[in-house]
Parts: structure tokens; sequence; C-alpha cells
């Protein structure tokens, strides 16, 4: 531990003298693959990738899995892990286009109604882990199981036309996509919550060593169960983004989206064990996916080696970010 | 059996282990200096010391877990050093460590034989797995315990003959014994010690650490003492006891301990503890601390001062008893009401416990005002940096600045960070846990400058401690417990170590010690004292 802390403070000390701009390279990788990624494509797609249209189409692609993204960043800075955001986003658009359509609710309250299911649905992952004792993993799988069967229980298993207030999540305003809009409000409201609330300092210390976070005094319980309601709400939210595209809740909508929110979380410099990540690293992480995407769709690669070609990356990702951490510390 | 008829030769040289000026340092912090120590063949020595003496590291020195800095071991006539614990155990020194090291989900047989299964091909070889494992029970005793059962159903004391069993299997010659007794109950190491009396006269030597001196004379032939590191001196094992206590404990406590005490002692009372009852880890606990003094708890690791000073903050539950801080009454468990009525924790291990590692200084000084200082669930962000800068400046916190993550400090600048926190929330009630393991000497100092400071402004401090200088240099009232009681009171004026030590090391489960009124079932003395001890009866395999 000794020898640690020497070299922690050595590392420290070497990299003072280096300049402001080389510090926020070395502290934003992902940002800059991020970058490195768009130049080249931006060659390789002989200029179309940075054209206006593509950008806002890689944004609104993005928008999906990075809303699933940021509620994700609150579970794995908490050191847990959300297996059941795809489900959850199928399930509350759903229920909202049913309360519409065969509970002839109002608009207005169908939305509402869709998103309260997603705080639900996430409060009961966090009763189940904080005093279940279920590991996040578990509890999470189950629910992924649960809200996807109940999507189809209420559905029959067929699609379902969105009402208005949901409808207008896929819209534009004036010249700008609804879905763009969200992203953006969405990141906000994340940082925000894990930057300046009682809240999100919390996740970090229990996420961090759940056992100091205890002895200090802090709700340990109590926040486990809202970092998993406040996934699930993103999670509705970004429900509502696919229903309203697509103009109807999709029974299978979202499956397997889970996944690609934990490799978003983790490309953007978040830690699966915890007390570390940011949203704008989260953000980040999306969008390299959605690149990465977008960019061979402009390359005409076939969507069997998108596949592979999108495993490699995260693995890569993951992988340089081990070996930067490493190097740095020893 | 046959393996050990060689070494019954009486023409064998006799020398077993010699340690020739054994050092060994952890960074800044020089643990043991220049140790020479011998055993022989067939002989018990007894290594006895403080916490913090330096027994673990040496015998994890012998047994390759530790390399030397200085100095050289002989080991069966020819010079060794160890890279691993695997190369000593090839060589023939086996440990059975304090904590228990079996898999319990895997079968006796299999725990016997763990890391060396027989095997043809590949394939385990069922057959004589139980051969040799049964062989290996035999000699502990055990004959006819059933080799296919998963050890984690067995008793402690089982499972702990198991890990004997394990140590045989290699025919070690020479056996340490890291606090085996630790866990047992007085029937349980009767046995354990005819099995050991067994073996030294098939010429196994073996090195057995204990806190138990009515155990030295039982089992021991010498008694090696460590202090500081320092080997003090090697005595028969039949040496008064109350010597060896002093040889143990007798250094002098200089100015290192800058307490400076209240005078009156009818203050009002903070901290009221009363009857206190947890399980068989804290049995009938009285305490009563008052403002602006420090209360010393002293005792044996295992004793129960960490179970006592968890089950006050309610980061446990206790099952019957009254806590009171500060006049109000507090429910078992709750630890942010606790925290509101003025208690703090520094717990026992600041890594584990007591901090979030990648998080600022700021943020683990601030954990416990997070919530009080807060404005619609917003983090006072600008206040609470002031406020934690100023009280780091206070604790005199050693940091580029009160961002920088915590990991990055020193152990004792970490340790004013816990400190901190509660100064920041204004505990009047402060329990401490070992508050300077690990700390040097200048952050030491300042932190029972702290100490000084918070009890001088009408705070109470109930300090458990296994630093008996500590201890009698910074209380003022001396509680000592033993196998979850309390079983002595000194004010720190009067107290001497022999005192303490000798309240600390008393056999309190034995009829005459605790005056007959308490069956002597309890079975305390350890952490462990919870772990499922079925208390069967350990089988005379006849090697008695």
């Amino acid at each position: 531990m000794t020898t640690g802390q020497v070299g922690a403070v050595r590392r420290r000390a070497g990299q003072d003298p280096k300049t402001w701009s080389r510090r926020f390279v070395a502290n934003n990788g992902p940002l800059m693959g991020l970058v490195v990624l768009c130049v080249i494509l931006e060659f390789a797609s002989h200029h179309v990738f940075l054209t206006a249209g593509n950008l806002s189409n890689v944004l609104v692609q993005a928008s999906t899995i990075a809303v699933l993204a940021f509620g994700q960043t609150f579970v794995i800075v908490a050191a847990g892990i959300d297996l059941s955001v795809g489900s959850a986003a199928g399930l509350t658009a759903m229920v909202s286009a049913w309360m519409f359509t065969s509970a002839q609710f109002p608009a207005g309250i169908a939305l509402a109604a869709g998103l309260a299911c997603g705080v639900v649905v996430g409060a009961v992952n966090g009763l189940a882990v904080a005093w279940g004792k279920l590991p996040s993993f578990i509890a999470t799988l189950a629910m992924l199981s649960i809200a996807r069967g109940l999507t189809f229980v209420i559905s029959g298993g067929k699609p379902i036309p969105t009402p208005s207030s949901v409808s207008f999540f896929g819209s534009m305003i004036g010249p700008i996509p609804v879905p763009i809009i969200v992203l953006a409000v969405m990141g906000i409201a994340c940082a925000v919550v894990l930057n300046l609330t009682v809240i999100g300092r919390s996740m970090y210390a229990v996420g961090g060593n759940i056992e100091a976070a205890r002895l200090a005094g802090l709700p340990v319980k109590r926040i486990l169960v809202t970092v998993f309601a406040l996934s699930g709400l993103f999670a509705a939210v970004a429900g509502m983004v696919i229903a309203g595209r697509l103009q109807s809740a999709q029974p299978g909508a979202a499956t397997g989206y889970e996944l690609n929110s934990i490799a978003a979380v983790v490309i953007g410099g978040a830690s699966l064990a915890g007390g570390v990540g940011r949203a704008s690293g989260t953000l980040v992480g999306a969008l390299i996916l959605t690149v990465i995407n977008n960019g061979l769709n402009l390359l005409n690669v076939s969507a069997f080696w998108q596949q592979v070609v999108m495993g490699v990356v995260i693995a890569l990702a993951v992988f340089i970010d081990v070996i930067r951490h490493k190097g740095l510390s020893h | 059996m046959a393996t050990w008829a060689g070494r019954e030769d009486p023409s064998a040289p006799t020398e077993l282990l010699r340690l020739t000026g054994v050092s060994k340092s952890f960074g800044p912090v020089s643990v043991l200096r220049g140790i020479d120590l011998t055993v022989h063949r067939g002989e018990v020595m007894v290594l006895l010391g403080e916490n913090g003496a330096g027994k673990s590291t040496l015998i994890k020195l012998i047994a390759g877990i530790h390399r030397l800095d200085s100095g050289s071991i002989q080991f069966d006539g020819v010079p060794v050093q160890f890279h691993s614990v695997a190369q000593g155990e090839a060589a023939g020194i086996a440990t059975i460590h304090q904590e228990l090291n079996n898999v319990p989900q895997l079968s006796v047989a299999e725990n016997i034989l763990l890391g060396r299964l027989p095997s043809r091909a590949g394939f385990v070889t069922p057959g004589a797995i139980r051969r040799r494992a049964r062989q290996a029970l035999a000699r502990v005793g055990l004959s006819d315990l059933d080799v296919d059962q998963p050890v984690g159903r067995l008793g402690v004391a089982h499972q702990q003959l198991i890990e004997i069993a394990h140590a045989l299997d290699v025919e070690a010659k020479l056996l340490i014994l890291d606090e085996p007794t630790a866990a047992l109950t007085a029937e349980e190491i009767s046995a354990l010690f005819a099995i050991m009396v067994d073996l030294r006269s098939r010429g196994v030597g073996m090195i057995f650490i204990s806190h138990h001196l009515d155990e030295v004379a039982r089992v021991g032939d010498r008694v090696a003492v460590l202090r500081d590191g320092d080997l003090i001196d090697v005595v028969p094992a039949d040496t008064d006891q109350a010597r060896l206590v002093r040889m143990m404990v007798g250094r002098d406590i200089a100015d290192q301990y800058p307490r400076h005490r209240q005078t009156d002692g009818e203050s009002e009372v903070l901290l009221d503890v009363e009857h206190l009852c947890q399980g068989k880890r804290l049995l009938d606990i009285c305490l009563r601390a008052r403002a602006g003094e420090v209360v010393g708890l002293a005792g044996l690791v295992g004793a129960g001062r960490t179970e006592l000073l968890r089950a006050i903050f309610g980061a446990d539950h206790y099952d019957t008893g009254v806590v009171q801080v500060c006049g109000r009454r507090l429910a078992s468990g709750r630890l942010r009401q606790g925290i509101r009525e003025g208690l703090g924790l520094v717990p026992e291990d600041r890594k584990s416990q007591g901090l979030v590692a990648q998080a600022s200084v700021r943020e683990n000084i601030g954990y416990a005002t997070l919530a009080s200082t807060a404005h619609a669930g917003f983090v006072d962000r600008a206040g609470q940096a002031g406020r934690a800068e100023a009280v780091a400046r206070r604790l005199r916190v050693r940091m580029r600045d009160v961002d920088q993550p915590v990991a990055d400090l020193s152990g004792g600048n970490q340790q004013k960070v816990v400190f901190a926190r509660w100064a920041l929330a204004g505990s009047q009630v402060l329990l401490l846990d070992e508050p300077t393991r690990g700390v040097d000497v200048g952050a030491r100092v300042e932190i029972y400058e702290f100490i000084n400071d918070i009890t001088a402004a009408g705070a109470t401090v109930v300090m458990a401690s296994s630093d008996l200088p500590e201890v009698l240099g910074m209380s003022d009232r001396i509680v000592v417990m033993n196998s979850g009681r309390i079983v002595g009171e000194i004010p720190a004026d009067q107290a001497t170590s022999d005192q303490v030590m000798a309240l600390a090391v008393r056999d309190v489960e034995s009829p005459e010690a605790s005056g007959g009124a308490n069956p002597p079932e309890v079975s305390g003395e350890t952490d462990r004292a919870q772990a499922p001890n079925h208390g069967d009866p350990i089988k005379d395999g006849g090697n008695r």
C-alpha cells in the first residue's frame, strides 16, 4: 500500500510539468478515440460522414442508447449493474400506449403512467438489491424477463399505436429532431444529479466503498433504491423515444439494448467495480458505438460483420483503458 | 509413520531451524531487527509478544510468505531463502494460520490434499485420495472422520485439526501454529496439545504463537519473547508468568503521549451503556464516559472491543441493554440516529471501513454532513469545501489540496481525514478503534493533540487500542475487556502495563477466575466465536 502511494505521488509530480492540453488528452481517452474515429470515417466515406444530415442522423440514432446509458451510469457508479433497462424501455412505452388506446386515458396521463412504470420497475430492482440482498446482476436479470413478459401480456404480442404525447418524442421541433433534445436534456440531468446532488455524490461513496459509506452515516439502502429508480426512469424516457419514432409501441422494442448501454458506460471510462464514471464519458461511449455503426453503414459493410466489429471495439476500448491505468500506477 | 523413523536416530543433528540476524522492514517501518533464534527437532518454541511485536512477520519470513531484508535462515542444515509458500512446504515447513484456510465446499479429503491431489494422467484417483487423507487424519487423532463430507459442515476445532492434517501430509519437519487455540474450547485445546506432544515425540519441531500465558508452560519447551521487533530473550517455558509479562510489555512510556487530563471527575455523562449483550461476543457490558474524559479499552484481539464500539455506534445490532448518548436513548442498530445524537466512529480498518479511496479528501471529510448541509437535495459545494479545508488544516492533514484523492495520502494523513469527518459533524462522543494503527509517530502525536482538543472542549472519547503504551499514555481511565466481558477498570495514573496485561490474558473461562458465577461454556475470546462450533468432542484416535 505504501509503495502504491509513493507511486501515485510520483505519478502526479511527473504530470505537473505537462501542459494543460496534454493532460486533457490523457484524461479524455474515449473522447480522443471518438475524434480520431470521426476523422477516419470522414475520409473513408469520401466526406459524407461530416454532413449536417448525417450528423443529425447519428445523434438521433445515439439518443436511445445514450439515454439508457445515462441511467445505467448511476447504477454502475454505485457498483451495480442493470440488465433490465431494455425490457423496461419496451414495457413503459407499451404501458403508455395501452393506457391510451385500451384504457382510454388522456394522452398526457398515459405518458405519465409510462414514466411512473419505469420508476416502479427500477425501484423494485432497488428493493430487491438493498433489502432482498440479491446481487444486482440477478435481480435485474429477473426483471429483464418479467418486464419483457409483461410487455407481451399487455400487448398480446402485437404493436399498439402510440398517443400523441409519446409520438412527440419522435417528432421535430423546427429543424431539430426531438430525440436530440431528449438526449441533451437527459445528459444534462444525469450530469447534474451525479455532480451536484446529495444522492449523486452518495452514489460514488456507495460504489467506492459501501461499508465506509454506511459507517459515515449515508442511507445506503435508500440510495440504492433511488439509483435503480432513476435508471428505470431513464429507461422509460428511452422507451418513449423508440416508440415515438415508430409511432407505435412494439412488444420486442429495445431487446438486447441493456448490453449496449453497459458497453457505452464502460467505454466512457466508468469502472464496473463502482465509484468511477461521468455523464460526459457515457455520452462519448454511446457516440462511439453509434458512429461505428453509422460509419460501417456508410462504408457498406455487411450487418453480419458489423456485429463482429462492434464486439472487437468494445473489448479494445476497455483494454486500452486498463492498459492506461496500469501504465500509470506502476 | 516410517518417515519419522530416521529422525529418531540419535546421531541426527538436533538443530532444525536457525535464524541469524534476521531483519525486515515494510517501507520506513522496521518490523524485525536482528533476530537470532534456533528451534530444535522435537521442540515446541513458544513465540510471545504483544500485537504488533513482529510475531506474524517472523513466521511469515520462515514460511516463505515474506522475504528477508538481511540475515539468513538455515533449515535442516542448509541455508535457505524461500520465495514462496510452496518452496517452504516442499522443504518441510507447514503453517497453520490464525484464520482458517479450508475451502468449505470441498471434502475433508480434498482439503487435506489441496494442491497435491494424487492423480493419474490428469484424472484424480479417489482411492488414493481417501487413503492418504485417512493416514493424515490418523496422526491428528481423527481416524474415523468421514473424509467425503464437506469441511464447511464441521466445527471450528475439527477444521483446525484438518489444517494440521494438511500440514502433516507434507511430512512437515517444522510446524508453525499461529494462535491455533483462539477459537477452541478448553477440551479441544487439551486434545490439540496431546497431538502436539505426540508430534514432538516424533521429532517435529514446532513454533507456537499464543497470547495465553497458561498455555506456555503446558505445551512449550522454550519461550522467545518479541517486543517492538526485537527479540528480548529466550527463556525456559516454566518461567514465572509475571516475568514473561514484564518482558512483553516492559518499555518506557516517554513523552510521546501528550495527554492533558481534566481534573474534575463528576462532569456530565455523555455515553451511558448499560447491560449490553450481543450473543456470546458481548456479555453484560456496562460502560460510562463523561465529558472531557478519554476511556481506554484494553484487551487482546478478539476480546470484544471492536464489537462493543460497533454495537454502541449502531453498526451492528445488540440483543439486550441500553445505550444512551447525551441523555438520549438509541435504538439498536440505528447508526444514523446515533450520528445525529453526537456519535462518531473511527473504525478499525480505515481502508475497508473508513474511507472511499477514489474520492477526494473534501468528499471523504464531508460524507457525514452531506445531507444536513444540503439545500433542496443539492450539495453545498462551496460551503463543504471551505469547511473541509478548515478542519483539515486544524488536523494538519498534509495534502496538495482538498481535491486530492484520499488514496494518495499517507496512512497517518488518511486517518486524520476520518477524524476530520467527525470533527466537522461536531461529534460529542467519539469511538476510536485502533486510532493510530499504521500511523507514523508524527501524525500520531497530532492525532493525540486533536483528542486533547476535543476533550478539553467537552467531548468524550472511548479508545480501543492494542497498543498498550498508547492506552496507558492517553487514557484517563482504562477498562479491560476479556472474552466479551469487562473484567476490570483502572485509573490511568495508577495503571501499569503488567496490571492491564494480567487482566487481559487472565483465563476467565475457568470457574475459579469467574468466581464460579458463570458456567464455563462461554468460548468467546475471538472474532470467530460466532463461527459454527458444534462442540463435537474431538475423537481420540489413541494417540494420547
